[in-house]
């Protein structure tokens, strides 16, 4: 059990940043995801967490120590990669074994500690056969019971469950997440999956080229998005952006889309907001998720009329295309409620829903209405 | 523009049998999806099509005319595959120049110009019409894909997973294009996916293929609401739909004596009255109302955060079973809470067969 920090590491491969001044710190026992598009770092991360690369500049502790100048084996690490590298000629039984072997632990003590790690995972009828008659979700059972059994300080896990099918995918999300509260071994699970993100994380560190770009709860990093790439890599279908402007208005704040392609009614003290913040208020990106975007049969006060374009039946709710005059918006609605393409609708924004970033640097202005 | 229709088409490979006596119908201008697991047969059916294969038994015609004995090129359909089949070396503006300039179709140098203009604009590549395509995105190498196909203005486009290779946000982008792009050019289109997403939202209908066989075809509205079985009802649909084994009688389902009994006397619209004995039960996790007034009572076994809304696996002995709640609501893994079904969204299966009981008789009365 540890925990781990992260202090202004950076790692270069020539004048190439893979890592650029990160600080994070992953808290005893919890279950922290890197999480980012290819390329972005994260597995380079994770690989200097366990010791298998080396930074170039900054440090790692664990439990309060630098482990710079330590070996892999003895930072106290277990890893699990997305291939279950496994023994092929060995049972699952042995397998789990395997990192006791070495040690002096009595046959008894291997034989509990073994059976204990199975049980978790409920492979114990497994345990007898060999790795070639296993289906991929207890592959990596068996490879998640092989890093658990030496009880290590921390786990690190590098997209373990990439390669399986979307219904087993689904299935080991939550035994992974139970495992993890009954083993209460530090996690660091590294995904480009923002759905597995969400759905196990304690909280989700967002990388991209190299730089963290913001660590919260699931909610946090959903609901207050800091930048337009946090925005729109968490959440699908994606969350809206539109480029915008805000006037002052005769008791309200006038909200324009685009070149003028829609004037949606705000409260009155958001341009007062936007002022204080000495915003241009013409570089506004205006962010809203599908479900921020309301929508009605009927005229409706404060709504505007527009157009249906493309609806996508989900199944337990629709996505339908919104045309605000030449800008294209998502809506979430329920199943049929918008009847066909074509149709014309009455729509507004959810003032509580809407964040307002800057187009010049992307970052969140931080006005909650 | 084309309607295409299969009749019985059997195709073999050695012993094993890739279809078996299929029947598909796409009609002109449609969006038909074929969507299936692994080695269901779509590749193979959209290569029949093509006439990259030729199959064992049955018809294929295009616009009501047995295309069998026609070569790939005489039937005019156009691929686009997973992989981006362009040349590297050359310009987006040749590689869309290049399935216009064969010898046999004797184009004008002006109509061909024409052609990429209106193909670049549609899929919005006109800035990229003089750059190499190894200098490409992702996302631009399939749009040129596909704008090779468009200049062909071919009768029938046959798409095999165009959007696997691409990430997330690229995929939910390319999807809304691809069926804005059908729309517009009034095209019939065959798209073969896995992905369950994809087929629901773009597909005019879906056709749902499993070893080789056709298990059902409708609007996606009808595959998600009245699946013809389990297979069907398990594969669309995210979470996956809660199957339970049930016993019923006199109007009840017992799945946990004691601890999970459904009153079922009104479900399927008063049709499961007729049903008594063993059956699979099916129910999607909107269709669980989690709250203080649920007449079962279940451990949370597992909560995942959607941000829109959060995914409960509740647990009563052994059996687990997935509820969609709104994301305000907390709930601790291992507490206990209640919950209760919407009881005329219940889904009635054959214990055996996986077939839905009530399969067809949707829509009439109740």
């Amino acid at each position: 059990m540890a925990d781990i920090v992260l202090r202004d590491v950076e790692k270069y491969f020539g004048d190439n940043y893979i890592i650029r001044k990160l600080n994070l710190e992953i808290r005893h026992r919890e279950f922290v995801v890197l999480l980012g598009p290819s390329g972005c770092g994260k597995t380079t991360t994770l690989r200097a967490i366990a010791g298998l690369e080396e930074i170039d500049t900054g440090d790692i502790l664990i439990d309060g120590k630098p482990v710079q100048a330590m070996q892999a084996a003895d930072r106290d690490i277990a890893f699990v990669f997305q291939l279950f590298a496994l023994y092929p000629h060995l049972t699952a039984y042995e397998n789990i074994a395997f990192p006791l072997r070495a040690t002096n632990e009595s046959r008894e003590t291997v034989d509990r500690r073994v059976r204990e790690a199975a049980k978790s995972l409920r492979i114990e009828h497994l345990l007898d056969k060999r790795p070639g008659a296993l289906s991929g979700g207890d592959l990596q059972r068996v490879a998640i019971g092989r890093a658990l059994v030496r009880r290590p300080k921390a786990l690190l896990m590098d997209e373990p469950i990439g390669a399986l099918d979307a219904k087993l995918r689904e299935e080991m999300r939550t035994e992974l997440k139970r495992l993890h509260i009954e083993n209460e071994a530090t996690t660091v699970y590294v995904t480009h999956d923002q759905v597995e993100a969400m759905s196990m994380a304690d909280r989700i560190a967002i990388m991209n080229d190299g730089v963290l770009q913001q660590v919260g709860t699931p909610t946090e990093v959903y609901q207050h998005p800091e930048n337009l790439f946090v925005a729109q890599f968490i959440g699908s279908p994606i969350m809206n952006v539109v480029n915008g402007a805000v006037r002052p208005g005769g008791g309200d704040t006038q909200l324009i889309l685009g070149d003028n392609d829609a004037q949606l009614s705000f409260p009155q003290k958001l341009y007062p907001l936007i002022v204080e913040k000495k915003h241009a208020e013409d570089e506004l990106a205006i962010g809203v998720r599908p479900e921020g975007v309301l929508v009605a049969r009927q005229q409706t006060p404060g709504y505007v009329p527009v157009e249906a374009h493309i609806i996508e039946p989900l199944g337990p709710f629709d996505i339908v295309d919104l045309k605000f005059g030449a800008q294209m918006l998502r809506a979430r609605t329920s199943s049929g409620y918008v009847a066909r393409a074509g149709d014309v609708v009455w729509a507004k924004l959810d003032e509580a829903q809407t964040h307002f970033f800057s187009t010049r640097s992307g970052e969140s202005l931080h006005i909650r209405l | 523009m084309a309607h295409v229709r299969l009749e019985k088409v059997t195709k073999k490979f050695g012993s094993h049998t890739a279809l078996s006596k299929l029947d598909l119908e796409i009609r002109n201008s449609e969006f038909f999806v074929l969507l299936g697991p692994t080695g269901a047969g779509k590749t193979t059916t959209l290569r029949l099509i093509a006439g990259l294969e030729s199959p064992n038994g049955g018809t294929i015609s295009i616009d009501g005319t047995d295309v069998l004995n026609w070569s790939a090129a005489e039937r005019d359909v156009a691929l686009v595959f997973q992989y981006y089949s362009l040349y590297p070396h050359y310009t987006v503006r040749q590689n869309l120049e290049f399935p216009l300039k064969s010898k046999v179709r004797r184009m004008s140098q002006q109509e061909i110009d024409a052609r990429i203009a209106k193909a670049a604009k549609t899929l919005r590549i006109e800035h990229l019409l003089e750059r190499k395509t190894d200098r490409l995105s992702g996302g631009e190498m399939q749009r040129v894909s596909i704008g090779r196909a468009i200049v062909r203005e071919p009768r029938v486009f046959l798409m095999d997973e165009p959007l696997s290779n691409l990430d997330a946000k690229l995929r939910e982008l390319l999807r809304a294009e691809l069926k804005d792009l059908q729309m517009k050019l009034g095209a019939t289109f065959l798209y073969v996916t896995h992905d369950q997403v994809e087929a629901m939202s773009m597909g005019d209908k879906v056709g749902v293929l499993n070893q080789g066989r056709i298990i059902q075809v409708g609007t996606p509205q009808q595959i998600y609401n009245q699946p013809h079985d389990t297979f069907v009802a398990t594969f669309v649909g995210s979470p996956a739909m809660n199957l339970m084994q049930a016993n019923v009688a006199g109007g009840r389902a017992v799945v946990v004596p004691g601890k999970l009994e459904i009153p079922v006397d009104g479900a399927g619209g008063g049709r499961a009255l007729r049903v008594s004995g063993a059956v699979t039960l099916g129910v999607r996790s909107e269709d669980i109302v989690v709250g203080a007034n649920g007449t079962v009572v279940a451990r949370v076994h597992g909560v995942e955060n959607q941000g829109v809304e959060k995914v409960v696996t509740l647990r009563v002995d052994e059996c687990l079973l997935k509820a969609t709640v709104p994301a305000r609501l907390e709930l601790g893994i291992d507490t206990s809470v209640r919950f209760s079904f919407k009881q005329e969204k219940l889904q009635f299966f054959d214990a055996g067969s996986g077939i839905n009981l009530f399969y067809g008789e949707e829509g009439k009365n109740g």
